[in-house]
């Protein structure tokens, strides 16, 4: 509420287009960490689960980022990190984008009691800290990269209720829709059809710029243990391994950088998508 | 805004509730029975056993009976007694309180700091290599995990560069100061111990830095883009016709204004700060309510853990009043909604 209330500004400049050199360099680190995602069981590297090499490895030629306390390749477990990452953040966001915005459009919509049930509901969600209400969800459904998907879930839904209703609220007023209204079109017809195609610019732009906090508050849950178990590879679980051999650096190195290059990534990717889709802002 | 602030406070009882309600319900759906953490599991089998200590816990009561019981004791004080240290948990929480106070306010103050600084550079020298270079490193001062950076800081400046002392308080063989705000600096400072007061500050310098990094990148963006619009004002443009120079034109004239919206925020960094004191303080072995709810979640030690979430929401909730208070000051439009 307190950021809609700064007076936009106009631009004093022009972009000479989308594509600047942060949204290309967001586009590319996330495509790679799709691509690998999708496919690093078929690289010839080599198996994450293995014992490859002697433990406890410095980084040399055959194993890049060095090997782990059970002289396993740290550089393919990295990989293979991203697919639990990536998978389980995915599933947070299309369940939390879903949930959320499906609850906001009907508070925004309906108004009245039903209204301020749900968003009550949502205010009292997000006067918990983030961190401590999905350690108090993971830690009572019990430890495990599904149940740390519904704490995130849970923590997440209500910042999209919001925002729909938000949206649901400012192209309800809009001519169009009265006169969807006085033309017969019953009120689902008038949400789906006349009010929500609309509503998707900000959504969209947020769950870009979120999907990298979810990764970072994926990997914190597994580093503090009510996440992925071992030997799953992971790469919170991966960090908090490597605090245990602190003095051999490069365990958590691949997969700290890992997480921050997601991170970056999809930030550059909503900066860039934000300006694409609303001009105004910036 | 008499009203405003009326309207806010009114609806702060109801939050709270909430608050408690969610944590009750969470509390009582955990996967495992808390019976057998009681009793043990092999005592499970014997029904008077588990009938004698169903009413010892009260659990052999209806479920809104439980939940009064519940809330009547959060309002004397009584947060129930954690499993794992077997102490009042609303003890353990206070004994933890001044360690990850001086942590989060010394990260507030360096987060603040540099990050004023950057934003105000960043503006000044905007769209150029400077300003890129400023926005990047803020960035990744928010996109970094915590847990991480503060392995890596750890390694270089206490292993391999011999700069900081390793993590805790204290060096493990130094004996505390004696207790009077819970702060070891200033506790050391009150009892004239000047070789404890730096040995403290000392530790708190990286973990300070590690929390600080993740407030720096909000601060400066803020900074940033409310200084862009203060410099192209008319009294800017005046103060430098007037032959001022830059460091007074940019920190007295244009700063100034530029502080009110940044102020404000400064407390909605809060929740980036509790999220990051959860794991810079397991990194450093800080002994303060961040590494208390993490070892409360690994031991699934529900009393604990609710307590923390319980207070930690109420934390939240205060600083979030306070900020949209202070915003409602700074921009009267706000007060008129």
């Amino acid at each position: 509420m307190s950021a809609s209330s700064a007076p936009a500004k106009p631009r004093s400049f022009a972009l000479p287009s989308h594509l600047t050199l942060p949204v290309l360099l967001g586009a590319a680190i996330t495509l790679f960490w799709i691509v690998t995602a999708l496919s690093v069981d078929l690289w010839p590297i080599y198996d994450p689960l293995d014992m490859v090499a002697r433990r406890l490895m410095p980084p040399s030629a055959e194993h890049w980022f060095g090997t782990d306390a059970l002289g396993r390749d740290v550089l393919t477990r990295t990989l293979h990190g991203a697919r639990s990452s990536l998978i389980m953040s995915c599933a947070v966001i299309f369940f939390a984008v879903s949930i959320g915005s499906a609850l906001g459009a009907i508070a925004g919509y309906a108004g009245g009691f039903i209204d301020n049930a749900i968003m009550r509901l949502v205010d009292v969600t997000l006067s918990f800290p983030p961190i401590l209400l999905a350690m108090a969800v993971t830690a009572a459904l019990g430890p495990g990269l599904e149940n740390a998907a519904i704490a995130m879930i849970i923590v997440w839904w209500p910042a999209y209720a919001r925002l729909m209703r938000g949206q649901v609220l400012a192209v309800k007023a809009r001519e169009h829709v009265e006169a969807a209204v006085a033309g017969g079109a019953g009120h689902a017809r008038t949400l789906i059809r006349h009010i929500l195609p609309l509503c998707w610019g900000p959504i969209l732009i947020n769950a870009t710029m979120d999907f990298g906090q979810v990764v970072l508050l994926a990997a914190s849950l597994s580093f503090i243990g009510l996440g992925a178990s071992p030997p799953t590879p992971e790469w919170g679980s991966m960090i908090s391994e490597g605090a245990i051999h602190f003095y051999q650096w490069w365990i958590c190195a691949g997969p700290g950088l890992a997480i921050l290059s997601v991170v970056l990534g999809f930030n550059f990717l909503g900066d860039g998508l934000s300006d694409y889709l609303d001009p105004r802002r910036s | 805004m008499t009203r405003y602030i009326i309207r806010r406070l009114i609806a702060m009882p109801f939050l709270l509730l909430g608050i408690i309600t969610i944590a009750f319900f969470i509390s009582h759906n955990t996967r495992g029975d808390p019976l057998i953490s009681i009793i043990g599991e092999r005592q499970m089998e014997n029904p008077d056993v588990v009938a004698a200590a169903k009413a010892r816990w009260g659990l052999d009561k209806s479920l809104p009976e439980q939940y009064a019981i519940y809330v009547g004791n959060l309002t004397t004080g009584d947060f129930g007694t954690s499993l794992r240290t077997k102490r009042p948990v609303a003890q353990d929480l206070l004994d933890r309180l001044p360690a990850t106070l001086e942590l989060v306010i010394a990260a507030m103050l360096a987060g603040s700091l540099t990050g004023i600084v950057l934003g105000v550079i960043a503006a000044r020298f905007r769209d150029s290599g400077i300003d890129h270079l400023a926005r990047l490193w803020a960035l990744i001062g928010s996109s970094t995990p915590v847990f991480w950076s503060g392995l890596i800081l750890l390694y270089v400046f206490s292993v391999a560069l011999g700069w900081l002392p390793g993590p805790g308080r204290l060096n493990a063989r130094t004996l505390p100061p004696e207790t009077i705000t819970g702060f070891l600096t200033i506790d050391s400072l009150l009892s004239g111990n000047l070789q404890l007061f730096r040995e403290s500050l000392y530790h708190l310098i990286l973990p300070a830095l590690v929390l600080g990094w993740t407030v720096m990148g909000i601060v400066s963006r803020l900074v940033r883009v409310s200084m862009l619009d203060v410099l192209s004002q008319d009294y800017i443009v005046a103060a430098r016709a007037r032959g001022a120079r830059e460091l007074r034109v940019l920190f007295n004239h244009a700063l100034r204004n530029a502080m009110i919206p940044t102020l404000t925020i400064i407390g909605f960094t809060f929740a980036y700060l509790i999220t990051g004191a959860v794991l810079t303080e397991t990194i450093f072995s800080w002994p303060g309510i961040g590494s208390y709810a993490v070892d409360a979640a690994r031991n699934l030690d529900y009393p604990a853990i609710m307590g923390v979430t319980i207070v930690g929401g109420m934390a939240f909730l205060l600083s979030n009043l306070l900020t949209d208070i202070a915003y409602a000051f700074a921009d009267p439009r706000i007060r008129l909604r």
